[in-house]
């Protein structure tokens, strides 16, 4: 029964449009709001860089597996909306990922065995943000589009929004997932970017799951339309379609640089894998929704579209193919020979100025190391 | 030589860090056009600007967040939190954020930023407005945390917090902001202020000695007083800085003395009183003549405030505490 007063609560709504330009088949549309003009090369190059970030996954799973890795967090399936949010960017946009952003990680040139440190315990994260423009994985779900907004609000004071110029001015975008979509600081974050109108976009992939809790946990209205409550624009695109998501995120960081305001962009897209090597999918879903999933497949549509279109033959699949093979090797070979930090240095991070406090309890775990050295000489 | 309140000072130490440094930004809830509810950064925006003293939404979370963003950017954010009880929405924010993305990132990032919490009751207010959080903050790696106690060291120490390359939590004793004036001599300090990092003596005695920081350096400074006039001579010294704690003067202090009493408002139990009885007792287990003792806030919630009066620190409190350790 509607409410007379304040009126029905809004209905479970439909599914909404999304914005698409390779349909799960492998046929070009288009959409009257975005549109991009692909040039045979970009399209292989999407190709190549799905295909290789997905090797690099399979890889990881695999070294965790053989008990190389503590944990990896998968991205299979999700390749199309982070190489199209990933290659969307200009060298000087700065991205906030969380610790499932591989494939935006590898758009930034982000060494893949440097991701593979960080989840083999060597480290928390060893590249370095300001060489890369690309923040460490944060981990706490959500956090880090507080950080990302703030340092937008820095761009903003740093004159470097709206001047016109492509070269200089910057976007900055934050990666979360639909779990994170109900976490208090992304709702602040939308409330402090739409405040400030910070050159932020809010890039959501909405891979269906968070752990175990459906999407229909988080929210009961399409998540791109809760931005239009914080008073900025929203869109969902076809997260499995990396030409639509290259075309909304372009458009996107554009709007952004010229002094637009924030913009919420949701990625449709799912998680085949599990959370981490440490979940059990069978657990809480059907299979059937898998192998749903699996006819959208990211890859799979493109390839049919570039071989149906004649630009790319079996020597091109075969020589990316190779490349995985080689990208695989070399992870494998490369995350074996990591050397364990040393725990001298662990006082040594804390603090940009080391006290003296910390100096002591160095000192005195050294002298206690050297004890155990003694007693074996 | 000016002669200027605790609140004055902190408004003059933040204006001149300021001055000194353009990308010295200041963030939180009525810091712009209000001045803060507590006036500390009064004038600032009109004369700063919106882009340098940056009224926030109400979100505490938010602000420190944001302000990591800021701070990732080359900024020096100084935030001020409204009242202690409302730092914990940011507690996430600063404990997993601020004090780890210097260790996460292995010295690659560094967040210069100033937390500053008035703390601490006295003030008659409701619920949420009185509280002393500081061991909550002290026992996380990363942060630094240090509480003023006077007007010349509020100027000065606000200034070494906002220059500093770490995160530092700066605790203002809120019952103080406008208590007694002093003489902040501002050509001084800037040429030449104590190190941001170390304790200080301000009272000598040798009888006893009385650890205090915050608010309870006046309480412990009274009691001496008191006692000096009943022919006891206390030693007081005021901490200044939480984390890193700086001992030095106290071990020195506790061998002449052989008795400590440690005061503070916060919670006894864990409070900062634990740790400095643990590690005195370390230092100078042969020169003590009587058992650390820890003068506090009861482990009750923090009461109404017709009642505050009898759950913070004072004088008799105090000094029976000093009999006590006579009493061994």
């Amino acid at each position: 029964m509607s409410d007379p007063v304040f009126g029905p609560a809004p209905e479970r709504a439909p599914d909404p449009e999304l914005v698409q330009l390779l349909t799960p088949e492998g046929e070009r549309v288009h959409h009257p709001g975005f549109d991009v003009d692909f040039t045979p090369d970009e399209l292989r190059g999407f190709y190549r860089d799905m295909t290789l970030v997905r090797r690099l996954d399979v890889e990881a799973t695999a070294l965790q597996r053989h008990g190389e890795l503590g944990l990896w967090a998968q991205l299979l399936g999700q390749e199309a909306a982070q190489i199209g949010a990933g290659r969307a960017l200009a060298p000087q946009d700065f991205v906030f990922p969380t610790y499932r952003e591989h494939g935006v990680a590898w758009c930034r040139g982000v060494d893949p065995v440097r991701l593979l440190s960080l989840f083999r315990g060597v480290d928390q994260g060893s590249w370095d943000p300001a060489e890369h423009n690309f923040a460490l994985y944060t981990i706490v779900i959500g956090a880090q589009t507080l950080h990302a907004t703030g340092y937008a609000m820095g761009v903003q004071r740093d004159g470097l929004v709206g001047t016109g110029d492509p070269d200089r001015d910057m976007a900055v975008v934050a990666h979360f997932g639909d779990g994170a979509s109900s976490q208090g600081d992304v709702n602040e974050a939308f409330v402090f970017a739409a405040s400030y109108n910070a050159p932020v976009v809010f890039f959501c992939q909405n891979n269906q799951w968070a752990i175990s809790e459906p999407f229909e946990r988080q929210s009961r209205i399409p998540l791109y339309r809760r931005a239009h409550g914080f008073g900025f624009p929203g869109v969902r695109v076809d997260g499995n379609d990396v030409l639509a998501t290259y075309a909304v995120m372009k458009a996107a960081l554009q709007r952004a640089r010229e002094g637009q305001g924030p913009i919420l962009i949701e990625a449709y897209t799912y998680r085949m894998g599990a959370h981490t090597t440490t979940d059990d999918p069978t657990r809480y879903r059907l299979s059937e929704d898998l192998e749903h999933w699996k006819l959208k497949d990211p890859i799979a549509r493109l390839e049919v579209y570039l071989r149906r279109n004649g630009m790319a033959d079996e020597a091109f699949t075969a020589d990316v193919a190779a490349e995985a093979d080689a990208l695989g090797e070399r992870m494998r070979r490369e995350c074996h020979a990591l050397p364990d930090p040393s725990p001298h240095d662990l006082w040594d991070l804390v603090h940009a100025e080391k006290t003296a406090e910390l100096a002591a309890q160095q000192a005195e775990y050294d002298a206690h190391a050297a004890s155990f050295e003694e007693a074996l000489s | 030589m000016t002669t200027m309140s605790l609140a004055k000072a902190l408004n003059a130490g933040l204006r001149r860090a300021m001055e000194d440094d353009d990308k010295v930004v200041i963030m939180g809830e009525d810091v712009g056009r209000l001045g803060g509810v507590f006036r500390i950064t009064d004038g600032l925006q009109k004369d700063f600007g919106d882009d340098r003293v940056i009224d926030t939404p109400l979100a505490e979370s938010g602000i420190v967040g944001t302000a990591v963003g800021l701070a990732m950017r080359g900024y020096r954010p100084v935030v001020e939190i409204q009242f202690d009880g409302f730092v914990y929405p940011a507690y996430d924010q600063i404990v997993c954020q601020v004090a780890k993305l210097h260790y996460r990132s292995r010295g690659r990032v560094r967040i210069p930023m100033v937390i500053r919490i008035p703390f601490g009751g006295g003030i008659g207010a409701v619920e949420h407005h009185s509280e002393s959080p500081e061991a909550q903050f002290v026992h996380t790696p990363g942060l630094k945390v240090v509480a003023c106690s006077n007007p010349a060291d509020a100027y000065a120490m606000i200034q070494q917090a906002i220059h500093a390359d770490d995160p530092v939590i700066f605790l203002e004793p809120k019952r103080l902001y406008h208590a007694a004036k002093a003489d902040v001599d501002e050509a001084a300090l800037s040429e030449s202020p104590a190190p941001l990092w170390q304790s200080r003596v301000v009272r000598s005695g040798s009888d006893a000695t009385l650890v205090a920081y915050g608010p309870t350096v006046s309480t412990c400074l009274d009691a001496a007083t008191v006692a000096a006039e009943e022919g006891r001579s206390l030693e007081v010294i005021d901490l200044r800085t939480l984390s890193p704690l700086d001992l030095v003067p106290v071990h020195e202090s506790v061998r002449r003395t052989g008795r400590l009493v440690v005061v503070h408002e916060a919670h006894v139990t864990l409070g900062l009183g634990a740790e400095i009885a643990a590690r005195v007792t370390e230092e100078c287990f042969h020169s003590l003549e009587a058992p650390v003792l820890r003068v506090g806030g009861f482990d009750t919630p923090y009461p109404p405030a017709r009642i505050e009066e009898a759950f913070l620190p004072d004088l008799d409190r105090v000094l029976d505490a000093v009999d006590r350790t006579f009493g061994f």
